[in-house]
């Protein structure tokens, strides 16, 4: 614990179900019920909470500042401490918990949500590439992550039967997620981009999450077995993916080391592979030997609500901690193409 | 109240474009300029790397970097990925691969698209050139695509040095983007949106504040609770308070001055906002009566105009301005 200044862990999680359209609800329909949960949990009221931070990216919709809507689900009256990225709420949970060490807040409140189909996800992620030299071609988000794959496959790292091995267990492991959009067996398909089939591409719908912080005592009153956070850390790579080799993730690797994922084993890993081949890149930066259970949730190949994906990856950990399934567990989140962005936590319950 | 059955839910087609005018460099005008010209440049870092595309600091140092130089146009794919399906935009309409191209003389890499017959006539390590667009411009898509080049590399390719110079360097790029949506307000906004069609006025209620929120969102942002209980409200209301618009939007049909107000419709617990007709704009004030004015066929409110009551007193609206 002597990393931080303060001790502060993860008290609750929810997360909505997974869907491929919710045309029912708006997006603040679509975040309050795990508001609602987290609050439910841990017995806090919105007043209560110190500060909230929320992750989402209106172009998925193509929605000008529905953040500022969804607070409505929030109740921000009387006025609140709040703050918003425009990432995966993974990076929303960092902001809060930096918060929380500065001592300027206690327990933080942190979701992230994305409606992704009202649009067309693959066009709408081109447009956050260069634009000067990459946008103009559109280069979908598949297509980058098949760059990838073929990158790993030539260098012998993988195969497509090791990708659709990935892509079966995790869909597999979801047969035990109610809220997951893909479980069981499925198809592992046709060419997306090759090397890439639809079993190795995440499925695209719509969903939110939440999580509760607390600091030191005050994550002991709320939960049982809290999910201390006792290391955490991001890194980014040159965007332009001609600089990078592609299989690797020297800031998977950095980030683990800040957050001290190599000190001690880790018995879970909630990876954010939101690509089959992604997963190969993260076990190799991590660390990860065949004897941690990656992915039990089913991962992001089971439901990649974007924006939330990666939020729920920590979530999935932390849950595992409060269920005493875990003792120390890897939570990481990724954004941009091909791994560029990548989040790591580790999570760690009381030991008896 | 009502607990009528919820209509089904309203979607309509949504676009968002944006061209934004994106302003260049030193580098990126060389570079740009240059695929204009047939020329490929990239840039030199302290340690001797040549990077095409040219980034203007070092990845690694982050050091400024201007040291300019020319690369060849045929080049090393060093991955790819076939893309049987190409999407809008994308740089060939026909199925092409996807590729990583070192350039001669360089030392990273840059995407773009390669022209083959199919999957099996593409390796990691072949050999492509450039395919120069029909009119080039300055853009990246100067370069039409890659197509396979039988040609064996130079020996030991070099970078030479280049000044950047052009006549009528290119300084700017207008980065077109247009998303297509499929757009649904969702649930309580279906609901009134199909109210007004007609010609009602619904908003929900909190069931915890009891206010009454129009246009409804699905929520009390006070509370953060569902609102789901409906309520018809006006049709006639009150202006809390007003605006005199003097500028004229560009598109919109209506003469200025006109008065752009917020309207408490009775019943609701909040003002919306609508244009006010049917009196001089300088004769509009807070307190005035007013009601809504459907065109013939119109699914919303055109405008609202005078009841012709009194004036509602101040303390009965003062809450909702």
């Amino acid at each position: 614990m002597a990393r931080y200044a303060r001790e502060v862990a993860v008290v609750a999680f929810a997360q909505s179900d997974h869907l491929r359209r919710t045309d029912e609800l708006s997006e603040v329909e679509m975040v309050m019920p795990v508001l609602h949960q987290v609050l439910a949990a841990t017995g806090l009221k919105a007043g209560e909470i110190g500060f909230t931070c929320s992750g989402s990216s209106d172009y998925l919709m193509g929605r000008a500042f529905s953040f500022t809507m969804t607070l409505d689900g929030v109740g921000a009256w009387p006025p609140i401490s709040e703050s918003h990225v425009e990432m995966d709420g993974a990076w929303a949970l960092y902001e809060a918990w930096v918060k929380i060490q500065t001592g300027e807040a206690d327990t933080a409140l942190v979701y992230s949500y994305g409606k992704s189909s009202p649009g067309s996800v693959r066009d709408v992620l081109t447009r956050q590439l260069d634009p000067y030299y990459v946008a103009p071609l559109w280069p979908d988000s598949v297509a980058m992550a098949a760059l990838q794959a073929q990158a790993l496959i030539d260098a012998g790292e993988t195969d497509e039967a090791g990708l659709a091995a990935i892509g079966a267990r995790s869909r597999a492991s979801a047969s035990a997620n109610p809220h997951a959009q893909l479980s069981g067996a499925v198809a592992q398909g046709e060419y997306q981009v090759a090397p890439l089939r639809t079993g190795d591409c995440p499925p695209i719908g719509d969903g939110a999450a939440a999580v509760i912080l607390a600091a030191g005592d005050v994550a002991r009153r709320l939960c049982e077995r809290p999910a201390w956070i006792t290391g955490i850390d991001h890194r980014i790579e040159a965007h332009s993916l001609g600089l990078r080799d592609l299989t690797d993730s020297p800031s998977t690797r950095i980030a683990a080391e800040h957050a001290g994922v190599f000190e001690s084993p880790v018995d879970t890993a909630e990876l954010h592979a939101p690509f089959s081949s992604q997963e190969v890149v993260l076990r190799k930066a991590l660390g990860l030997g065949g004897d941690v259970a990656v992915n039990p949730s089913g991962g992001a190949l089971a439901a990649n609500p974007m924006m939330a994906a990666g939020l729920i990856r920590i979530g999935e950990a932390a849950a595992r901690i409060h269920r005493g399934e875990s003792d120390r567990a890897v939570a990481h989140a990724t954004s941009g193409p091909c791994l560029q962005q990548n989040l790591v936590a580790v999570l760690e319950g009381d030991r008896a | 109240m009502t607990a009528a059955s919820p209509p089904e839910i309203l979607r309509a087609p949504l676009v968002v474009e944006f061209p934004f005018t994106r302003s260049l460099g030193p580098v990126q005008s060389a570079f740009l300029t240059g695929l204009r010209e047939g020329v490929v440049l990239g840039v030199r870092s302290a340690d001797g790397k040549v990077m095409v595309p040219p980034v203007e600091y070092d990845p690694v140092t982050a050091e400024e970097i201007r040291d300019l130089v020319e690369v060849g146009t045929s080049g090393t794919v060093t991955t790819w990925a076939w893309n049987g399906s190409p999407r809008p935009n994308q740089p060939l309409a026909t199925p092409f691969a996807w590729v990583l191209v070192r350039l001669d003389g360089a030392d990273t890499a840059l995407l773009h698209a390669l022209d083959a017959p199919g999957p099996e006539a593409v390796t990691t390590g072949m050999r492509v050139r450039v395919r120069w667009a029909g009119e080039q411009t300055g853009a990246i898509t100067d370069i039409a695509c890659f197509e396979p080049d039988a040609g064996a590399p130079e020996p030991d390719p070099q970078a030479t040095p280049h000044s950047g110079e052009f006549t009528d360097a290119v300084t700017g790029i207008v980065a077109e983007a247009r998303l297509d949506y499929s757009y649904s307000p969702g649930r309580a906004q279906t609901a009134y949106i199909a109210g007004l069609s007609e010609r009602k006025t619904i908003g929900e209620r909190c069931p915890s504040c009891h206010k009454v929120y129009v246009p409804p969102r699905g929520a009390c942002p006070t509370c953060g609770v569902a609102t789901t209980d409906r309520v018809e409200v006006g049709p006639a209301g009150t202006v809390t308070t007003f605006c005199i618009v003097n500028i004229k939007a560009k598109n919109l049909d209506i003469e200025v001055p006109y008065v752009y107000a917020h309207i408490a419709l009775d019943g609701a617990g909040l003002a919306l906002h609508g244009r006010i007709g049917g009196i001089p704009y300088d004769q509009v004030r807070m307190g005035l009566r007013v009601e809504p004015v459907w065109t013939e066929g119109g699914s919303y409110p055109d405008h609202y105009r005078p009841t012709g009551e009194p004036d509602a007193d101040y303390d009965v609206y003062k809450e909702l301005i």
